[in-house]
């Protein structure tokens, strides 16, 4: 079994920050924005640090909460070590749980904050997650002033963080299931085509989901795959009925549905912070969808193992919404 | 579905990348490069009085600082991007790979960063230039004595 049912724990509220592109895409609502990539730290991990701090701090002020109200902080990010996280929370006095995902790092945060509050001694949980577009290029690419020319499978890593409030108090949003996701590899290496890493984990993830808990495809108003992007989304589509034979037709892709032609952006947006901020600021302000499927992936991309020839593995978690 | 049928999904839904296109462009524009080049050299050859071997040096240098001069100001990379394999094949490329390096260690620290990281891009150029250097000139000397 690898999904989990949980009781009346919602979503309260949510803040996010987004990049200087971001601001300027798709995203039908703003937050809180950056004006440049540095957004006044020394340094675009800094910068990556800052954003999460800055996230949680207001979530806080925004609700009314302190520091003392707060039982767990819950998050990750995609620098070594999730560097960002637990540098944000040097002067953030609450109890962390760092984790990592890569991409799935989101809903992770929802599903490890919702079980911890099944505890019922608990009372609130913030999960945190970031994406710095440049703080990322300089982990697993190139130098950022360096002008590798990309592939059309190449997909861009959103610059935006994201901070969530999980309670068991009736809120925006309920946590209903959650579906915990398998290690997947299909023998591809290729770095810049990520979303055919994570295609086949995303499907696995949504078959187990259906199958535990014996529901249709229709169940869900809407299927939203984390950061796949634009050719991605298409793999996975044809994947999920080849292999499962589930006929998918309302799915979006986070990253597909994030960025507008002429940021040349190829096949889309990615990273951790992606698939949150598209729902948050994009899905959810239409009011058209009541029940969500988020399907959180995560390319468990590792230089090193890369470097040795080694093929990209991935993981989805997929977490059910639903909008009050 | 295993994992050759998934590769080949994968391939069939990919789109291709224009091939022909990328190197007919790469053509005209390290053609250009060099087109440059050889008017520079005759300029500095005719109005300057060098030789034809020191021209070439200076031309080099002339190439290298505008490359590097172009990274730092942030343009280098987006020329790349539009005219490929054109600007990173002749010294500029070199130039470039290395002032990015440079730019982006910068604040890791002088040896840490800077120093550890700089030739991060071009060693390979350096390390396999300088092994196939050898090798040429062994043959040479053994076929010509």
């Amino acid at each position: 079994m690898a999904s989990l049912k949980f009781n009346n724990i919602y979503l309260n509220d949510w803040l996010t920050i987004s990049g200087p592109l971001e601001s300027n895409s798709k995203l039908k609502k703003i937050d809180l924005k950056m004006d440049d990539y540095y957004y006044g730290a020394k340094t675009f991990e800094q910068a990556e640090a800052k954003m999460q701090n800055v996230v949680i701090q207001k979530l806080l002020e925004r609700n009314k909460l302190t520091y003392g109200d707060i039982d767990f902080l819950v998050g990750g990010d995609l620098l070594d070590q999730i560097g960002a996280t637990n540098y944000a929370s040097i002067n953030i006095p609450i109890s962390l749980l760092g984790i990592y995902s890569a991409c799935a790092t989101f809903p992770e945060s929802l599903i490890i904050g919702s079980m911890i509050l099944n505890d019922r001694s608990v009372k609130k949980i913030v999960g945190v997650t970031s994406s710095h577009n440049l703080s990322a290029e300089r982990q697993f690419r190139y130098p950022i002033e360096y002008g590798a020319p990309r592939p059309h499978t190449s997909t861009f890593t959103a610059t935006a963080g994201i901070s969530t409030l999980l309670s068991r108090d009736i809120g925006k949003i309920k946590i209903e299931s959650a579906t915990i996701g398998k290690v997947t590899e299909l023998g591809i290496k290729d770095a810049n085509n990520l979303g055919a890493v994570m295609a086949p984990a995303a499907a696995r993830t949504l078959y187990e989901h259906l199958t535990d808990l014996k529901r249709p495809l229709d169940y869900y108003d809407l299927i939203l795959t984390g950061d796949l992007g634009c050719i991605g989304g298409t793999i996975f589509k044809e994947y999920a009925y080849k292999r499962y034979n589930l006929k998918i037709k309302k799915h979006l892709d986070a990253g597909c549905e994030l960025y507008v032609k002429s940021q040349e952006t190829y096949s889309g947006g990615s990273g951790p912070a992606c698939l949150p901020l598209v729902l948050f600021n994009k899905i959810l302000t239409t009011n058209k969808y009541k029940k969500i499927l988020i399907i959180g992936t995560g390319a468990l991309h590792n230089k090193t193992f890369v470097n040795q020839k080694c093929t990209i593995p991935a993981i989805a978690h997929a977490v059910s919404l639903e909008v009050e | 579905m295993n994992k050759d049928e998934y590769q080949k999904l994968v391939k069939e839904l990919s789109p291709k990348e224009p091939k022909l296109r990328n190197a007919f462009v790469a053509f005209l524009v390290g053609g250009l490069v060099g087109f440059i080049g050889e008017v520079i050299v005759n300029i500095l050859m005719e109005s300057f009085g060098l030789s034809r071997v020191d021209s070439y040096a200076w031309l080099a240098f002339i190439l290298i600082l505008f490359a590097t001069f172009m990274t730092a100001l942030g343009k280098f990379d987006n020329w790349v991007a539009k005219a490929k394999c054109g600007l990173i094949i002749p010294t500029t490329g070199f130039a470039h790979s290395v002032q990015s390096a440079a730019i982006d260690y910068k604040k890791d620290g002088l040896v840490t960063g800077i120093g550890a990281n700089i030739f991060k891009l071009a060693g390979s150029v350096i390390i396999y230039g300088i092994i196939s250097a050898f090798f040429l000139v062994l043959i040479k000397v053994m076929l010509y004595g």
